[in-house]
């Protein structure tokens, strides 16, 4: 059998996070009533009007400078028609030849391109609700404003989907304009897929693979319809242009629509509202706002803090950790510290994506670095600082609260030599493991110092001498 | 000297003065409507205790000494078209019987909040869509002069009560000549302002690029008075961008004199010959009272009325696609599964020529015909558009036949669409370009029914044109300006 090559290009349709719809004055909260959001323009009554949310605007170039889009100066909306139930103005407003921003695009970690088409604004439909035989609507999400953004067929594997997805998310959380909440559906994404025989240019007939709202069905969908494609095109068979669905059930795609069955949209000028225009001056403004983004962070921790590839990974991974981070890292010599500490012992307390995500760490950043600062001071030794991070987190007390001076001075050497002593007789079972060869034992013994000095002993000063005390005994 | 006409003025000046009170106002126009809308179906609605309560708050305002607005405690009507918070709006079309809006139109919520003495609203073709207000699925409104005629389409209702004085005055919505050609057909005046001059919030829309709701006045004064209280910039329609200069009622007086008054040879292809006439005998007047007359040629006619039944059908189709049975309005008694019941309400609650516009819109936007037919139309808007910029160079207001004719006979539509269609082609071009224009009575014909001259000016150049039209009417008196012997007199 030939080897062949995936071809992929992705439609990512995106919630955008203002508080208000695309067209009203209607809030777009998740999770209300259903049809409690709504109102005569957002349900379509006859006579209304749109009326376009600047900050949709806002939002949508926010989204196209972060992902290195032209913005287009003059841009305009247009009415796409199709007549469903949840579409209560028989036709969405979307943008279709002049969208917003195009050309752009996001780097992979190899160094690849995957190129934006373009990124356009458009509203949300309402929702269909299937019950006991019947079928009702939901208007609430109608009117919810979206961007959809479009790439060109540069993706040549399911983890490079992946990866594009997971950038993109970052990038929009980062720059706040979206949850992207793939649960709630505030992301979708549709695949355009074809395959080719590894090594030709041409590409093959593609199929879309509709609304997939998690990593999983996005990669089990590629995977089958990767494979569907092949076998098609091993046994002699064409692949048709259509439209297919993703059933989780039995893990395959199956055809919506084929492309005689496509709708005609009859695009044309949406006549109720003016042109959208984006001067330079607001373009510039909007830039300035823009805040530093996931992989320029990652640059800057990785080069600048030193800190390991991996560490910068995690914590740029979730836009409030790394603002924490920021923050926190100011004035310090050495970040590092700051980002163990986080990555170490802070992560553990947050076993869920969804916890990182929210961060409610109990410290505050300035007082992780009040702790950092004692530890490059040398005031504070790990061990206790780690303890006393511990109690920061549950109390949310500053370290001046947890920790004085005394116990900050540590024990000197005479009074923990005296101490020490005094473990290695109280303790001969360790003492005699240990001496059997256990080294682990000098563990249980390092414990008895460190509980005897309330946590104030340098415990790699114990532990050494522990060590030489009990040699000097053999 | 002093008409008997019911003006918006001198209706102000009787309620001022305490000649009358609103109520009683109110009541005498009530009254004949009672008598007189059975024979003309001008009204398909009335709301007297709407009429009444807003009279009765007129009254109290009078009776404290407090001054009264132009416009307030004068009773009028609107178009089936303009949303009105609970009271039924329904296009004059099946598929919205039983719709009651939950907000008001802005033009409504304006005149509403200057206690605008609402009778009730009136009759209209289908969704504006028509020349003769014969496709309401109430059936049509009778011209005021001939009941043997129609009032004109498609603000037929409005047209016929402001002529037959059962409403002092009335909004009605102009995409294609929908307020000049009825007005013109009832001997009254009927002014289309330019595209954003006044809001379209609440406006039930036909084609959205061409709407534009206006008012449909026993005088020229008057129809400048309710110019200036509807036009303004309403921040619910972003496409309106309200009055650019002062109010037109103002400079009604100022002179003419030296006013270039341009005459394009195209406005009078295939005009009825005594049309025609009475269009050039308003020029002779015009001449007589100081003005110049220009003459020229506008080539970009030729093309406007095609033009507009594309843009306007096509816009159409995607304006009316909401009206599927799901939310309000009609929904068929059996169906099975959605598309059924979509099918089926439709099929059932539009009329035919509705569905006529609705097909042709949807096969001018489809792919594969789009370039044909819809594109091109774009472009040619746009030469349109160019067309009147230039000869506005050469001219201040087109004086031009409203329509090719006086009223239709009624119940005598033409077999052929086309033929009806043609009736539009003096009235169509401005909405294309979006001008203001005001069609004025200027005579009447052998059977007595109305002419219409218009007057086409520049954008929002209402003052402009409203100015000329007043020394005609002022000039001209009773010759032109006769109002019919009904309704209300006072």
């Amino acid at each position: 059998m030939r080897e062949y090559e995936l071809v992929a290009g992705l439609e990512t349709h995106i919630e955008l996070s203002t508080k208000t719809k695309i067209f009203c004055g209607c809030t777009t909260a998740f999770g209300a009533q259903p049809n409690t959001n709504c109102c005569p323009i957002c349900i379509g009554l006859p006579g209304t009007l749109p009326k376009l949310n600047e900050q949709v605007v806002r939002y949508a170039v926010m989204a196209g400078l972060a992902t290195n889009c032209k913005i287009n100066p003059v841009a305009k909306m247009d009415r796409k028609n199709y007549v469903y139930p949840d579409l209560p103005k028989a036709y969405q407003i979307s943008e279709y030849d002049k969208p917003l921003c195009y050309e752009g695009w996001i780097e992979l970690e190899s160094g690849k391109k995957i190129r934006i088409t373009r990124i356009h604004i458009e509203e949300d439909a309402g929702k269909l609700v299937h019950d006991r035989g019947d079928t009702y609507v939901d208007y609430n999400r109608g009117g919810v404003p979206l961007i959809e953004i479009v790439t060109e067929p540069d993706i040549r594997s399911i983890d490079e989907a992946r990866e594009y997805v997971e950038k993109l998310q970052l990038i929009m959380k980062y720059i706040g304009v979206s949850d992207c909440k793939m649960q709630e559906g505030s992301l979708r994404c549709d695949v355009n897929i074809s395959v080719r025989p590894k090594g030709t240019e041409k590409f093959g007939t593609r199929a879309e693979i509709k609304n997939m709202n998690s990593f999983t069905f996005m990669s089990k969908a590629m995977q089958y319809e990767f494979d569907r494609q092949v076998d098609l095109i091993e046994s002699g068979e064409a692949v048709v242009q259509e439209t297919r669905r993703y059933n989780d059930a039995d893990g395959t795609t199956m055809s919506m629509r084929g492309k005689e069955d496509a709708q005609d949209y009859r695009y044309f000028r949406e006549p109720d509202l003016v042109s959208i225009e984006t001067d330079e001056k607001t373009i510039e403004e909007i830039r300035a706002l823009l805040p530093e983004l996931p992989h320029e962070k990652y640059r800057r921790y990785v080069t600048g803090y030193g800190l390991p590839a991996a560490d910068a990974q995690l914590i740029t991974k979730y836009r409030r950790v790394a603002e924490y981070f920021d923050e926190a890292a100011k004035g310090l010599q050495n970040p590092k510290t700051a980002a163990n500490l986080i990555v170490g012992q802070m992560f553990r307390r947050f076993p869920t994506e969804a916890e990182k995500e929210e961060w409610a760490a109990g410290a505050t950043a300035e007082q992780l670095r009040e702790l950092v600062l004692l530890i490059e001071s040398g005031k504070l030794k790990m061990n206790l600082a780690k303890s006393t991070l511990e109690k920061m987190l549950d109390t949310g007390k500053p370290v001046s609260e947890l920790v004085s001076e005394e116990d900050m001075a540590g024990v000197d050497a005479g009074a923990l030599e005296g101490i020490c002593k005094e473990v290695l007789s109280n303790n001969p079972k360790a003492v005699g493991d240990f001496l059997g060869g256990k080294d682990a034992a000098i563990k249980s013994l390092l414990g008895g110092v460190m509980k005897a000095t309330r946590g104030k002993a340098d415990a790699v000063q114990a532990e050494t001498l522990l060590r030489t005390l009990i040699n000097q005994r053999k | 000297m002093e008409t008997e006409k019911s003006t918006i003025r001198r209706l102000h000046r009787l309620l001022s003065e305490k000649q009358l009170s609103c109520v009683e106002l109110a009541n005498a126009y009530i009254k004949a409507i009672d008598e007189e809308n059975k024979s003309l179906n001008a009204y398909v609605r009335t709301t007297p205790e709407t009429a009444l309560a807003a009279a009765g708050a007129v009254d109290k305002k009078i009776a404290a000494g407090e001054a009264l607005s132009p416009l307030e405690g004068i009773p009028m009507t609107l178009k089936d078209n303009i949303s009105t918070d609970g009271i039924e709006t329904t296009c004059c079309s099946k598929i919205l019987r039983g719709y009651v809006p939950i907000y008001d139109a802005t033009v409504w919520k304006t005149l509403k909040s200057q206690n605008a003495v609402l009778l009730g609203k009136t009759n209209m073709d289908e969704f504006a869509m028509g020349s003769r207000c014969e496709t309401s699925c109430f059936g049509g409104a009778k011209n005021p002069h001939s009941q043997n005629h129609v009032a004109g389409g498609s603000s037929g209702g409005v047209a016929s009560a402001v002529g037959a004085n059962l409403a002092a005055y009335g909004l009605g919505s102009d995409t294609g000549g929908s307020i000049r050609q009825p007005a013109s057909f009832c001997g009254v005046v009927g002014l289309k302002p330019t595209y954003g001059a006044v809001s379209r919030f609440g406006l039930i829309a036909y084609a959205s690029s061409l709407d534009q709701i206006g008012p449909i006045t026993a005088s020229v004064e008057d129809a400048a008075i309710v110019f200036d209280g509807i036009s303004g910039q309403d921040p619910m329609d972003s496409t309106s961008r309200g009055r650019r200069n002062g109010p037109a009622a103002d400079t009604l007086q100022e002179s003419i004199k030296g006013l270039r008054i341009g005459i394009a040879e195209e406005y009078f292809d295939g005009i009825r010959e005594d049309v025609r006439a009475a269009v050039e005998q308003a020029a002779e007047v015009y001449r007589s009272l100081g003005a110049e007359i220009v003459r020229f040629h506008l080539p970009a006619l030729s093309v406007a009325l095609p033009v507009y039944y594309i843009l306007a059908c096509a816009e159409a189709t995607s304006n009316l696609g909401r009206y599927d049975g799901v939310r309000y309005g009609h929904r068929a008694e059996s169906y099975v599964g959605v598309n059924d019941m979509i099918c089926k309400t439709r099929s059932e609650g539009f009329g035919k020529e509705v569905k006529r516009r609705i097909l042709l819109g949807n096969y001018v936007l489809s792919s594969g015909y789009y370039d044909a037919y819809y594109k091109k139309a774009q472009n040619l808007r746009g030469t349109i558009v160019r067309s009147f910029r230039e000869a506005f160079e050469s001219c201040d207001v087109i004086l031009a036949p409203t329509a090719p004719r006086t009223a239709f006979e009624a119940g005598k539509q033409a077999a052929d669409p086309v033929e009806e269609y043609l009736s539009d082609i003096c009235t169509v071009p401005v909405n294309i370009a979006g001008l203001p224009a005001v069609s004025v009575p200027c005579g009447f014909d052998a059977k007595g029914l109305p002419v219409g001259m218009q007057l086409i000016g520049n954008s929002f150049e209402e003052a402009k044109i409203l100015r000329a039209a007043y020394h005609y009417e002022r000039e001209t008196g009773d010759k032109t300006f006769r109002a019919a012997e009904r309704g209300v007199r006072l």
